[in-house]
């Protein structure tokens, strides 16, 4: 078990996201930046949809009832535990994470997974509709979250199998995967349904201008600061289906991507598609982070995300073999 | 995939065909098929190595050479009952007004329609409905209400709407039903899907308070 003394800000349980639901209107949510979550995973032993706790930019005091390995990764949070690396806590440690330096969403796992029940196939809390995870919710104060039933068995067992270890951590940590260097953040996108729509200088607007995250930003979508956006027709748009990723562009001309729980339609103009690869470092700014657009094919888009795919694959192997498998 | 940039009855009841027959032999790589009012979304796994566009093609040639099932056998009978009385009605002196009906005849007409569901989307089991009787065709309010409550029935341009949760809308409110839309622990967990056939029922007050509980 894991009791809440502190919950920081927007705390929840999240998975790999919960799919085959989006013709009932149902988006498959799930963590924001879901490789520092396969990461975080892997670091316990755990499979990469095991669940686990999303933290956002300030993180929560958390005090664990019996040993329990953790490891936490993402964004660079400030904790008297080292980053991306699996650790072995001992019953009645208190963890104290505080804020995030460069990135904006941790991902906190624990041997076994955080023990919730899952609904529609998966653990991932759906703030909008107020179910999945955590009764639904963000972790307050005074919460309780199951572990698995062996998970201090699993926890011990799995520590000792680390061959480089060190104390009650290891002489190694993963390298981050998602967390952006510097900012302006590069994010490549495909022309949206609707880009030739957008009268001439509002096309070029979008891709010059340093876009800037808007605090009115959450799980749904990122609401980006910068030039105002207009079409050249005024034509009404037949809602249409929205995508992770989605840039649209309401009346007020002020773009939106879409997030983990966005909408699955939309009836507002969309000016673009970004790049699957580069969705987990958007989700690692937070509000005031600075991005800028670059225009790519969708070969450019389908070579990204093999990139990413095989440099987490790599660190996964990595840790495996850590582990002696 | 789009096929009409504007609503087409037609079209969107071709596009749920499709998606139905698309959906039935879908690939693993395939996680969703989404039919929308004018065309279809297929969301594939991200990592999927093969060419999307093609396989997107592929998937939808091979549906329509196989045949699509007929409008008629896809989704279910839905029957919703609502009471269209003012304390569950905030806009239908409003809307009366604007149709110069009154409210019993603004009641009648809805509840007389055979509705069609077109599509699915901006919040779980939020179901867009087509077959509002076209006298009864009004835009949206000019500012939307910032909480509309759960259940509540709404209409807008042809289309009528029932809120599975509260949320802000812009629709206009005119009756609310005690069935609970979507619930997430419920096995099918949205009242309506795709191409459901949907009727409405006037009830009274009382009906209401006894289907809530």
């Amino acid at each position: 078990m894991i009791r809440v003394l502190r919950p920081g800000l927007l705390m929840t349980v999240q998975d790999q996201g919960r799919h085959g639901h989006q013709h009932i209107g149902l988006c498959p949510g799930g963590a924001m930046d879901p490789v520092s979550l396969a990461l975080a995973n892997a670091l316990v032993g755990n499979a990469p949809e095991e669940a686990a706790l999303e933290l956002t930019v300030l993180g929560p005091e958390l005090e664990f009832e019996r040993d329990t390995l953790v490891a936490l990764s993402g964004a660079e949070f400030e904790a008297n535990l080292p980053l991306n690396r699996p650790v072995l806590l001992e019953a009645g440690t208190q963890l104290a994470i505080g804020r995030a330096g460069r990135g904006a969403r941790g991902y906190l796992a624990v041997a076994g997974g955080i023990a919730v029940e899952p609904v529609l196939g998966s653990r991932s809390t759906y703030l909008p509709g107020g179910f999945g995870g955590f009764q639904g919710r963000t972790l307050r104060r005074g919460d309780v979250l199951p572990l698995s039933g062996d998970a201090e068995s699993l926890s011990r067992e799995r520590f000792h199998r680390l061959k480089n270890q060190n104390g009650r951590t290891v002489r190694w940590s993963a390298p981050p995967q998602t967390v952006p260097e510097h900012e302006p953040v590069v994010l490549h996108v495909l022309d949206g349904q609707h880009f030739a729509s957008f009268d001439v200088g509002s096309q070029r607007a979008f891709l010059d201008a340093v876009w800037r995250i808007a605090p009115e930003s959450n799980r749904m979508g990122f609401r980006l600061a910068g030039p105002s956006l207009a079409r050249a027709a005024d034509d009404e748009i037949l809602s249409g289906p929205t995508c992770l990723g989605t840039v649209q562009v309401p009346a007020n001309g002020m773009p939106i991507a879409l997030m983990a729980d966005h909408q699955t339609t939309g009836g507002y103009p969309k000016i673009a598609e970004i790049a699957s690869a580069d969705v987990p470092r958007l989700a690692q700014l937070g509000p005031g982070g600075t991005l800028h657009f670059a225009r790519c094919s969708l070969e450019t888009a389908v070579e990204l995300r093999r990139h990413i795919r095989e440099r987490l694959e790599t660190a996964l192997r990595g840790i495996a073999w850590e582990y002696g498998n | 995939m789009e096929f009409s940039p504007t609503l087409d009855l037609e079209v969107n009841a071709f596009v749920q065909r499709l998606a139905a027959a698309v959906h039935a032999r879908r690939p693993p790589e395939l996680r969703d098929v989404v039919p929308a009012l004018g065309g279809l979304a297929l969301h594939f796994q991200p990592d999927f190595a093969g060419d999307l566009v093609q396989s997107a093609l592929g998937l939808v040639e091979r549906a329509l050479k196989n045949g699509l099932p007929a409008a008629a056998k896809l989704g279910r009978e839905v029957e919703v009952p609502v009471c269209y009385e003012a304390e569950f009605a905030p806009d239908m002196e409003e809307v009366a007004r604007r149709l110069k009906l009154a409210p019993e005849e603004v009641a009648r007409r809805h509840a007389a329609g055979e509705y069609r569901v077109l599509m699915i989307g901006f919040a779980p089991g939020h179901a867009y409905m087509g077959g509002l009787h076209p006298s009864l065709a009004l835009s949206r309010r000019a500012a939307p209400r910032p909480e509309v409550p759960a259940g509540s029935v709404a209409i807008a341009n042809e289309q009528t709407v029932v809120y599975p949760y509260a949320i802000s809308g812009g629709w206009n409110v005119i009756g609310r039903t005690p069935l609970v839309v979507f619930d997430a622990l419920r096995d099918p967990p949205s009242l309506f899907g795709p191409g459901d056939r949907v009727r409405f029922r006037g009830i009274d007050r009382a009906e209401f308070r006894k289907l809530l509980a």
